[in-house]
C-alpha cells in the first residue's frame, strides 16, 4: 500500500475521506508548488517571444509535451496535442477526423458504457456526415461483451471508440486485444484514457490505438490541460477544429495554411501554467511508479470490494472481483436513492459521486436511474474504505432496511 | 441528530408509499420538471372544478426528498382553489430559502421537509415538485 497521503495539502486541510478521484483527483504539492513557481518567476506567452521568459516559458511548455509521450511510450513528442482534456480532444478527433472522412451509412462502433464525452461528439458528427452509430453491449459481470463486439466489426465499422476504463463499472476493457481487432477492419481506433491512465501503466505501442485521448486533472494534475495522442499519418489527416494563432504557418486574407502537427491543433494560447502542473503530476507518478500505482489501485479495490459486498441490500454494479477492473466502484444500497446516499455519507466527511456518472445511456442498460460511486486513487486508505462502509450502514439504519 | 431531522419517517413513508401517482385522464394542467443535475424528474397533472383543484397527479422518480415533498404536495393541494394553491406554493417556497422561517405550523405535514434547511444542496430537491406546480398552475 502507497503511504502518500502526506503529500496531499488538501488532505491535512480537510478533504476527509476522498472518494471522488475518479471525477477530479487531489493534487499533490509538488504539482501545486511547480505551477506557482513557475506563474511566479519565469512566465511568459510561448512561441512567440524572442526575449528569455518566453524562451523559458515554450520549453517548459514544450517539455510537458515530451514528458506526456515518455508517460504513455509514445516514440515522438509531436504525437502529443496538448488540448483540455480528454473531451476536448475526443471532439477534435470526432469533428477533425470524422468530419472530414465519415461518409453518409458510415458506422460509428461505440460501447453501452462510454462516458458522455465519448458518445456526444460522435452524435454530431453523424448528424453532419449521415454515418450511423452503433453500440457494444455488456456482459451480466459488468465487462465489456467481446462477443459481440467481433460480430459488430463484421460491419465495417469506420471508426471504433470506446473506453480503456469504464467510469461507472470499473471495468477494464482488454484495449489492445480490441484495437488490434477493429484495426484488422481498417478501422480508426480511439480510445477514451481519462480513467485508465491514472490508473496503469500505459504504452500507446502495445495498445495499437490511433488515438488516445486523458485528462490531466483525474492524474493528479490541473484542470484545463490534457492530452490527445495520435498516430502521426492520423494526426496529418486531422482538419483543425479551432483557428487562430499559433495554429498557422502562413495567413493571407482569403485563406490560411497551416503549422506542423502538433501545433495546427492548438491554437490560441495554451494552458501554459497548467502545462507546467502536468509535467509535475507525471514526475510525481513515475517517481511513485505506475506500476505500484496499479498495485495500490488493485489492492483497495480488492479490500472495498469484499467490505461492500458484507453490506446487507448493497449491489454492485459493475465486476464483483478485481480482475480486469480499476477502483471506480458504482452501487445502489437498497430503494435509497443514491443522492440521499451521498447526503448521509458527506455527514461522515465521506465524499462519494452520486448520479448518472455521465454514462445515461449506460444507467439504462444497468436499469437504474442512478448510481453511487466511490472511486479511488494514490492517496486512498483503507480508513476510507471503512468511513465509508460505517455510513453505509448508518444509511440503511435510517432508512430502515 | 441531524439526519434524523431530514430523513423523519413521514418523509420516509411518502417516498416509499407516494400519493396520487395515478396519471390522470384528461388534466386540466401538466407540467414536467427536471433538475439536469441530479436527473429528478417530477410531473404534476391537475384538474379543476371550478377554481378548485379537484384532481392531482405528482409522478416521477428521484431521491426521498423530491419525491416526498411531490407527494405530499399532492395532498396538500387537493381541494384547495388555485389562489390558496399558489399562496401555499409560493410561503412554502419561501420556508426553504429564506433566511428565518417560523412558519412551520402552517405547513401540516410538509413542515417535515423543513430540515432540508440545513443541507442548502438538496433544497433544490424538495422545491422541484412546486416549480414544477408553479408551471403547471401558469400554464
Amino acid at each position: 500500500m502507497l503511504d502518500v497521503r502526506q503529500d496531499f495539502p488538501a488532505i491535512a486541510a480537510g478533504a476527509g475521506h476522498f472518494l471522488d478521484s475518479a471525477a477530479s483527483a487531489l493534487k499533490p504539492r509538488a504539482v501545486l508548488e511547480a505551477m506557482n513557481q513557475f506563474a511566479g518567476t519565469v512566465y511568459a506567452n510561448v512561441h512567440r517571444g524572442a526575449y528569455r521568459l518566453s524562451t523559458t516559458s515554450t520549453e517548459l511548455y514544450e517539455k510537458a509535451r515530451s514528458r506526456a509521450a515518455e508517460f504513455i511510450g509514445a516514440s515522438n513528442p509531436d504525437e502529443v496535442v496538448l488540448c483540455r482534456g480528454t473531451t476536448t480532444g475526443l471532439n477534435m478527433v470526432a469533428a477533425g477526423w470524422g468530419g472530414e472522412h465519415l461518409r453518409p451509412g458510415d458506422r460509428i462502433l461505440l460501447t453501452v458504457m462510454e462516458h458522455h464525452a465519448n458518445i456526444v461528439p460522435w452524435q454530431m458528427v453523424a448528424r453532419r456526415t449521415g454515418a450511423v452509430l452503433d453500440y457494444v453491449g455488456i456482459t451480466e459481470d459488468g465487462h465489456l461483451d467481446r462477443d459481440g463486439f467481433v460480430a459488430k466489426l463484421d460491419l465495417q465499422p469506420r471508426v471504433v471508440a470506446f473506453t480503456g476504463m469504464s467510469n461507472v463499472l470499473g471495468s477494464i476493457p482488454p484495449a489492445a486485444a480490441l484495437a488490434e481487432a477493429a484495426r484488422a477492419t481498417g478501422a480508426l481506433v480511439v480510445v477514451d484514457g481519462a480513467q485508465l491512465v491514472p490508473h496503469r501503466p500505459v504504452d500507446v505501442q502495445s495498445i495499437g490505438a490511433d488515438f488516445l485521448a486523458f485528462s490531466g486533472h483525474k492524474l493528479l494534475g490541473p484542470t484545463g490541460i490534457g492530452v490527445l495522442w495520435g498516430r502521426p499519418e492520423r494526426l496529418e489527416e486531422m482538419e483543425p477544429t479551432e483557428g487562430g494563432g499559433e495554429m498557422i504557418a502562413n495567413v493571407e486574407l482569403d485563406h490560411s495554411t497551416w503549422a506542423r502537427i502538433p501545433h495546427r491543433f492548438e491554437a490560441g494560447t495554451p494552458p501554459i501554467i497548467e502545462a507546467v502542473g502536468l509535467t509535475a503530476a507525471f514526475d510525481y507518478l513515475d517517481e511513485i511508479g505506475m506500476e505500484s500505482v496499479a498495485a495500490h489501485d488493485a489492492e483497495l479495490t480488492n479490500y472495498a470490494l469484499k467490505r461492500l459486498s458484507e453490506v446487507e441490500q448493497l449491489r454492485i454494479q459493475g465486476p464483483l472481483t478485481g480482475e480486469d477492473r480499476g477502483g471506480a466502484i458504482s452501487f445502489t444500497l437498497g430503494d435509497v436513492h443514491p443522492h440521499d446516499l451521498a447526503t448521509i455519507l458527506d455527514q461522515r466527511q465521506v465524499s462519494v459521486r452520486a448520479g448518472h456518472h455521465c454514462a445515461k445511456p449506460l444507467m439504462r442498460v444497468l436499469g437504474v436511474p442512478a448510481t453511487a460511486r466511490a472511486s479511488i486513487s494514490v492517496y486512498t486508505n483503507n480508513e476510507d474504505i471503512d468511513a465509508l462502509i460505517s455510513g453505509l450502514e448508518e444509511a440503511s439504519g435510517l432508512f430502515g432496511i | 441528530m441531524a439526519l434524523e431531522e431530514l430523513y423523519r419517517e413521514v418523509i420516509l413513508d411518502h417516498y416509499r408509499n407516494p400519493r396520487n401517482r395515478t396519471a390522470l385522464e384528461e388534466p386540466h394542467a401538466v407540467a414536467e420538471g427536471v433538475n439536469p443535475l441530479c436527473g429528478d424528474e417530477v410531473t404534476v397533472e391537475l384538474t379543476f372544478g371550478g377554481e378548485a383543484v379537484e384532481g392531482v397527479s405528482v409522478r416521477g422518480h428521484g431521491c426521498s426528498i423530491s419525491q416526498s415533498s411531490g407527494s405530499m404536495m399532492g395532498e396538500a393541494i387537493k381541494g384547495l382553489d388555485r389562489e390558496a394553491v399558489a399562496v401555499l406554493s409560493r410561503r412554502f417556497q419561501e420556508s426553504l430559502t429564506s433566511e428565518d422561517s417560523n412558519s412551520e405550523s402552517e405547513f401540516g405535514e410538509l413542515a417535515a421537509l423543513q430540515g432540508v434547511r440545513r443541507y442548502p444542496v438538496r433544497v433544490k430537491c424538495a422545491l422541484l415538485p412546486w416549480t414544477t406546480l408553479d408551471e403547471a398552475l401558469s400554464a
